[in-house]
């Protein structure tokens, strides 16, 4: 009797501890998002998103620059990363066990844990240097390095997922191989690849260290991709490093709108694998 | 007697270093269901595989011996054109998860890139549907998702979709293993129905449904045929000891 009491206050004690360190493993993202919003969100108005940065010393003054700069480097990244990521991915998912395929995959592996200062300074090496200025582009590329790894992976792993009799079905038919990878395969895995673009590109778009090599950052609004642009990440980083109480300001302000940016786009990812999931 | 319309001369197929076919000579004769039945292992799907060259698929998988439909050479023709002209249902049903039942039957043609005009699209989905005795039970939800439909149902749209491309011959590797009584006997009545457009050839491991549907059977024993016959005839007076141990249950 005595023993079947014990049983069940252990029984009871595991599963409280369980929930209580996965309810303390929320609590930093909780303070996290607490303290951001309380201090960014009296910068955030309708200008702090249409102007530009103001000089020291005067008041106001908005983010423009980095906004657009942000999405200028994203769209590049994702322009080069997910074709390559995904073609990779449909070429690992199919040959499992090919040496080279076993290669790629590795390497993969490793380039997913690439501290992102490395891959600043090789894009610096690369890029910067050869085109003789920082750029939009060495910065798209250089997160788009970070961003490949990321897609590979998601790709590879849902169409692992995809029962092999999907494809027989296609090819008895006649239908040519490349033909059932585009109009079988991949739509079958539509949502675990867009679910893992978006991650990609949630991971990315807070990047600090490559684009401190490549975009550079730039006070001022531009669209030129061969140019330097401000991103969120650089502006945040600047105008918090800076003595200027007003310029702290808005890195909380930038903070927090690039956290909400992360945020929505875990949360499209979230929806996107709710609904397009394909049942087979 | 009628001429065959595909004939095995000394097939062998192997996987790597392992036999899995034995010099298999085998003709299937037009509108005629043909049962290819043996115990586990012994090579009756690499065979049927073989015939549409999906066995191509798997790695180390080759073949020597010939194969012909009507004339033509299999092996020496383009396996994509082969495969058009003769179709294939799955043990398992398969329809594409992404489509509906109406883009499902037509995906032979639309995956092939074959445009259709759109009365021709419904007439082959209608006719398609209705040969595999789908019509009745889907007409009102023909644009739901293939998946929604129960297995047998499921079965019989991938008959549907095979039939669409108007194949020669249609292969059916163990259609009914994966479905319950109701729709096997749903599915062995459309057999019997579908051989007076199209020459039938089924493996199954089941010997009373080859008893049930065919019309001449292949016992297939480690790789080796060892008897082919009209099926009543191998049925009742098996000429190999070993045919007779396997349809009187000894073994299989």
């Amino acid at each position: 009797m005595n023993n079947i009491f014990k049983r069940t206050v252990k029984d009871k004690a595991f599963k409280y501890i369980i929930v209580l360190f996965s309810f303390i493993s929320v609590v930093p993202l909780i303070f996290i998002l607490l303290y951001i919003f309380k201090n960014g969100i009296s910068a955030i108005n309708l200008k702090f998103f249409t102007h530009l940065p103001k000089p020291v010393g005067e008041k106001g003054g908005g983010i423009s620059n980095a906004i657009i700069g942000t999405f200028m480097i994203v769209i590049i990244a994702s322009l080069v990363a997910i074709p390559i990521g995904i073609i990779v991915g449909v070429f690992l998912s199919e040959n499992k066990k090919s040496r080279f395929a076993e290669f790629v995959r590795t390497s993969t592996d490793i380039l997913l844990s690439i501290p992102s200062i490395v891959i600043g300074i090789v894009a610096y090496i690369w890029l910067v240097k050869s085109m003789g200025d920082f750029s939009a582009l060495s910065g798209g590329i250089a997160l788009a390095i970070m961003m490949l790894p990321v897609i590979i992976k998601s790709t590879e792993e849902t169409l692992k997922l995809i029962p092999d009799h999907l494809k027989e079905a296609s090819l008895a038919l006649g239908v040519p191989y490349y033909r059932t990878i585009l109009k079988v395969i991949l739509p079958a895995g539509i949502s675990g690849i867009i679910t893992g673009i978006l991650l990609g590109i949630a991971r990315i778009a807070g990047e600090t260290a490559p684009l401190l090599f490549t975009a550079f950052g730039n006070p001022f609004m531009n669209i030129n991709i061969l140019r330097p642009v401000n991103a969120l990440p650089l502006l945040i980083y600047n105008y918090a490093m800076s003595p200027y109480h007003q310029w702290h300001k808005i890195a909380w302000g930038a903070a927090l709108v690039l956290i909400i940016l992360v945020l929505i786009l875990n949360i499209i990812a979230k929806i996107v694998i709710k609904k397009w999931k394909v049942q087979f | 007697m009628e001429s065959a319309i595909l004939k095995i001369e000394n097939f062998y197929a192997y996987f790597g270093e392992t036999e899995i076919l034995k010099n298999i000579n085998l003709s299937i004769f037009p509108n005629q269901t043909t049962a290819i039945m043996g115990p586990s292992g012994c090579g009756k799907t690499t065979l049927i595989r073989c015939i549409n060259r999906m066995h191509e698929f798997v790695q180390n998988a080759r073949v020597s011996g010939k194969i012909f439909l009507y004339d033509q050479d299999i092996y020496s023709s383009n396996p994509i054109v082969i495969r058009r002209k003769i179709g294939m249902v799955f043990q398992k049903p398969n329809p594409f998860p992404t489509m509906s039942i109406y883009e499902n039957v037509i995906s032979g043609f639309t995956l092939n890139g074959i445009k259709l005009k759109k009365s021709e699209k419904d007439r082959i989905v209608e006719d398609s549907l209705k040969k595999a005795e789908l019509w009745d039970e889907v007409k009102n939800n023909i644009y739901r998702k293939g998946t929604f439909l129960s297995g047998g149902q499921q079965q019989r749209l991938c008959i549907a979709r095979a039939l669409a491309m108007n194949p020669d011959i249609l292969l059916l590797d163990e259609p009914t293993s994966a479905l319950d009584p109701k729709s096997t006997s749903a599915i062995e009545s459309l057999i019997i129905e579908l051989k007076k457009t199209v020459t039938i050839i089924i493996v199954t491991h089941n010997t009373a449904q080859a008893a049930r549907i065919s019309d001449r059977t292949a016992f297939l024993y480690l790789g080796e045929m060892i008897e082919y016959d009209i099926t009543e005839k191998m049925f009742t007076v098996p000429k190999d000891k070993r045919t007779e141990e396997y349809l009187t249950g000894k073994f299989g």
